[in-house]
């Protein structure tokens, strides 16, 4: 999430080997996340493909699967986040309009990735018939 | 952000994209870029599956009636195929990090063995599921 610092602003504070690498690491550390993540919903999704509505509550009440969806949709938003960002950074010059997608990419994502969640739970947790 | 300081004056350019002979593991890197674009498509649908679960019965059925149709599928296992060449690509990063895997001979290896295992693993996946029955 960093990063908006000017260069002037970073230099007249704590200089950018403090928190330079933060993008870098923070998309390593979720790539590693996501490699069993990933392939544990290629998984799940041929197991849920051709079930209906009760197939996929009853497999999202396990407390497993339940865990899972949830952690690979946090891991998944905030890793394209930064993947988005770093696009955007390389293909658009102007300084408004660069800004602009910048945050509307970081907002989109946060979106995302709260609807999805609460999503999960309110279907996980929520209990009751639909 | 950081250099693109409003007045700037223009900075030289590299040389771009068309002076350069194509070869695989500049195809490789466009592509992990690509899938990855990709992906953020398949992470709204992702957040879709979610919210008609969430909706009940009746969106449930309308979104996964969409998915489950011919351009539905098209566009699933275009996915399925960004997720795997995404992973393996991540893979091969992941290996550049430690600092393993940058001569040119072992680049190219591992660019053809992302791109091939890609295919084999989503077409295999696709044909696990179609023996499921799940197509």
């Amino acid at each position: 999430m960093g990063g908006f610092r000017t260069p002037l602003g970073r230099a007249r504070g704590l200089g950018a080997a403090k928190s330079g690498v933060g993008h870098f690491i923070g998309e390593r550390v979720s790539s590693v996340a996501l490699v069993p993540l990933v392939l544990w919903g290629i998984w799940s999704a041929v197991g849920l493909a051709g079930g209906g509505h009760d197939d996929a509550v009853a497999w999202l009440r396990s407390p497993l699967n339940a865990t899972l969806a949830i952690l690979l949709a946090l891991t998944g938003f905030y890793h394209m986040q930064l993947g988005m960002r770093v696009i955007i950074e390389d293909y658009v010059a102007r300084h408004t309009t660069r800004s602009a997608l910048l945050i509307l990419n970081l907002f989109f994502c946060c979106l995302a990735a709260v609807l999805t969640v609460l999503s999960l739970l309110k279907v996980a947790v929520g209990g009751g018939a639909y | 952000m950081a250099d693109a300081t409003p007045g700037a004056r223009a900075r030289p350019l590299s040389p771009h994209a068309q002076i350069w002979r194509w070869h695989v593991t500049m195809a490789a890197s466009i592509l992990n870029r690509a899938t990855g674009a990709a992906l953020y498509g398949g992470a709204i649908l992702f957040m879709g599956w979610a919210l008609a679960l969430a909706s009940g019965p009746v969106a449930y059925d309308d979104y996964v009636g969409v998915l489950g149709s011919i351009p539905g599928k098209v566009v699933l296992f275009g996915l399925t195929l960004s997720a795997f060449y995404h992973l393996f690509a991540g893979l091969r990063h992941l290996a550049w990090d430690s600092g393993k895997g940058f001569t040119p001979a072992v680049a190219d290896r591992t660019a053809w063995a992302a791109l091939i295992a890609a295919a084999v693993a989503s077409v295999a996946v696709w044909v696990i599921a179609g023996l499921m029955g799940k197509l």
